[in-house]
């Protein structure tokens, strides 16, 4: 930080030009002539938005915020908040089963995705079908092996939160929740996910294991200057 | 008036004809008008005796690009698609605001900013909307970052034609001054509960873009952006606040930004799932990789150039990282046999551009010519041929091979990206 302020005096010229364009802002004034002025202070006065609290002179003091902006209130959160994170603890009631979701896929899903959930390249992806070349993960080796639901995904709550939040693509947020528990349960059975005949409610779908959920691994990426 | 007139040859009454010609204004006493004499100023070439003999255009509520400069950024039309910035057309490090390319996913939303709020919840003590009014009282930083889509160079790493133009090759870049307040700023006013890892930022577009950040990123460099270039956010880019995550790849910077809600793990989003991920040769998939890559370009001389003569000229281009300052840009005129260090024009800012040049005597003869980053975390920018063994042809994100130009003895220039 020190470092940093240091650079910043050097490249504005003198600490007592920089204390003067800043002083209608900062503690310059406060802290006495700009001669007396410590480091520490300019320092701070260089630097409102690092504000944690007390340490910045012009600040509104420890403990204290700036106290702008205004309350949430918790119904304002709940209309806002539709977000289903991968426990699904937050799926809401409803159901739906594999027959009716194929129904409202047809009807409103279809015209974009394909009867089959193919797609129509280049701008609606594809959504289903497991390309048997691309089993085991191999999407490394070809670009060309679709990354559908049932071979890609790794958790079946972002099929829902995503279907109620964005699609149909041009009518976003037009589904009622048993509908799109009906075309998550559509899309899993296409991908041999879940049986035909199965009923997705927010247990059954907590339950859901995708296939190859544990294939997603953490950032490893190392430096390769040489030294 | 398309007509190509050399300087030479343009005479007075040329002028005032191809002013006639654009505007059929009328012509007061042998003169043109102020307006047609502003578009027979920008309609052609003027040589400066004539432009001197006649007077010039108006003031204007809006200034224009001469009309001798036409950058535009491509493709457009699409509401779920990208258009890129003409990187050939650009000097310094600075995007123009209008050519900062874009990556919708359910196109530019209008949003009102006197009634568009962000609002901060979940693991928080007091949750809290701001408006942008509201975030103008807060302290301001402002920082110059690119911002890039990590889909950038996708086309180019599967299938280099050598037809490829720098803009479609590394076009998804862009970089700007941003002004705003530090998510962190935002953060302790709301009170952030220890349990909290992770926030999800929201977008108000049609598909309610999501995406989850680990904490950390909050503290460290995390910016609520509501100007660029000094004036508000454009539309395209995130209009009437974004989130700004530093180095981190394009669709993190959440755009129409309107809920960060804390958590203690990631949602697992489709943006962070079907997308953004990306599969490795060992049966895997990399999940949020979020810093960019080490990268560099030259975008002049490039594609569909041709260089008309043999001599000396200034090779330049841009260099970044999403990890820090780029440290050192070389060049290799001769394919990649040899590299000498090139010019960095200015300081090199963290996570921004840095734009380099290196002087190159062109002696008629075919030459490629690459350039090679290096930044200050030791990532070095590496060929095409590294990055498919450790990646694969298959992977999806994150691709900084080196890439470059090919000069033909005609001096026709062409896309290199076999590297
Ligand atoms: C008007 C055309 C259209 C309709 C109708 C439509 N979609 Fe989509 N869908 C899209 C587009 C475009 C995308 C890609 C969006 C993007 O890239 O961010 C998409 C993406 C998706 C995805 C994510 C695919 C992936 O690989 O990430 C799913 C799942 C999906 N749609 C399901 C549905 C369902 C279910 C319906 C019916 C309720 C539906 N869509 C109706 C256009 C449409």
């Amino acid at each position: 930080m020190r470092y940093t302020f240091m650079r910043r005096v050097r490249r504005g010229g003198t600490v007592a030009t920089l204390c003067a364009t800043t002083f209608a802002l900062t503690g310059c004034g406060r802290t006495g002539t700009e001669s007396n002025l410590s480091q520490t202070a300019l320092d701070a006065s260089m630097r409102f938005a690092d504000y944690d609290g007390g340490t910045v002179p012009g600040g509104p003091g420890a403990g204290q915020g700036y106290a702008i902006g205004s309350t949430a209130t918790a119904e304002a959160i709940a209309t806002l908040n539709t977000d289903i994170g991968p426990g699904g603890a937050e799926l809401p009631s409803g159901s739906g089963t594999v027959a009716t979701g194929r129904a409202v896929y047809a009807a409103k899903c279809a015209l974009c995705h394909g009867a089959n959930g193919e797609g129509m390249a280049p701008a609606f992806p594809r959504l289903s079908g497991r390309d048997p070349n691309a089993e085991g993960f191999k999407f490394a080796s070809d670009p060309k092996l679709p990354h559908t639901i049932g071979n890609y995904w790794s958790h079946a709550t972002t099929l829902f939160d995503y279907i109620r939040r964005a699609m149909p693509h041009a009518t976003p947020g037009s589904l009622t929740n048993d509908e799109v528990y009906a075309l998550t349960a559509h899309l899993l059975a296409v991908d041999d996910v879940i049986p035909d005949d199965a009923t997705l409610d927010a247990t059954a779908l907590r339950a859901v294991k995708m296939p190859y959920a544990d294939r997603f691994v953490p950032d490893d990426r190392r430096p390769t200057a040489k030294k | 008036m398309k007509k190509i007139i050399q300087p030479a040859a343009l005479t007075r009454r040329d002028l005032i004809a191809s002013a006639v010609g654009t505007v059929g204004g009328a012509i007061v006493a042998g003169l043109p008008t102020a307006l047609s004499g502003q578009s027979a100023l920008s309609a052609r070439p003027s040589d400066p005796v004539h432009a001197l003999m006649h007077l010039g255009g108006t003031t204007s509520p809006l200034g224009a690009r001469s009309a001798f400069e036409a950058p535009t950024r491509a493709p457009f039309g699409e509401t779920t698609g990208s258009s890129y910035t003409p990187l050939q057309d650009l000097a310094g490090n600075i995007t123009p605001s209008d050519l900062h390319f874009e990556r919708h996913h359910a196109g530019i939303p209008s949003l009102d900013p006197a009634r568009h709020t962000l609002t901060i919840h979940g693991l928080v003590d007091q949750p809290l909307s701001f408006t942008v009014d509201d975030l103008k009282r807060f302290p301001q930083v402002v920082r110059q970052y690119f911002v890039e889509c990590s889909g950038n160079g996708r086309g180019a790493f599967r299938d280099p034609k050598p037809e490829l133009t720098a803009q479609k090759v590394a076009g998804l870049l862009s970089t700007s001054e941003w002004t705003g307040v530090p998510l962190a700023t935002l953060l302790r006013e709301a009170g952030v509960q220890p349990a909290a890892k992770w926030f999800l930022a929201e977008g108000g577009d049609a598909c309610l873009l999501t995406r989850s950040v680990p904490i950390e990123k909050a503290w460290d460099d995390a910016i609520v952006v509501w100007a660029q270039n000094g004036e508000p956010l454009r539309p395209a880019q995130g209009y009437p606040m974004r989130l700004l995550l530093p180095g981190w790849e394009g669709n993190i910077n959440v755009k129409w930004l309107r809920r960060i809600e804390l958590g203690t793990q990631p949602w697992m989003t489709r943006w962070e799932t079907s997308k953004y991920t990306d599969p490795l040769p060992n049966n895997t998939a990399r999940r949020f990789s979020f810093e960019l890559d080490a990268k560099s370009i030259i975008t002049s001389p490039s594609a569909p150039d041709t260089i008309p003569t043999p001599g000396w000229r200034a090779v330049h281009g841009l260099a970044w990282s999403g990890r820090g300052r780029i440290a050192r840009i070389e060049v290799s005129t001769d394919g990649g046999t040899s590299w000498t260090n090139a010019e960095l024009l200015g300081e090199s800012q963290p996570k921004s551009t840095v734009r380099f040049q290196y002087m190159w005597e062109w002696k008629g003869n075919e030459a490629t010519l690459l350039s090679r980053a290096t930044d200050e975390a030791g990532f070095v920018q590496p060929t095409r041929s590294a990055l498919i063994a450790e990646r694969g042809l298959g992977t999806d994100y994150h691709f900084n091979q080196v890439v470059g130009w090919k000069i033909e003895r005609s001096g026709k220039v062409l896309f290199h990206g076999e590297t």
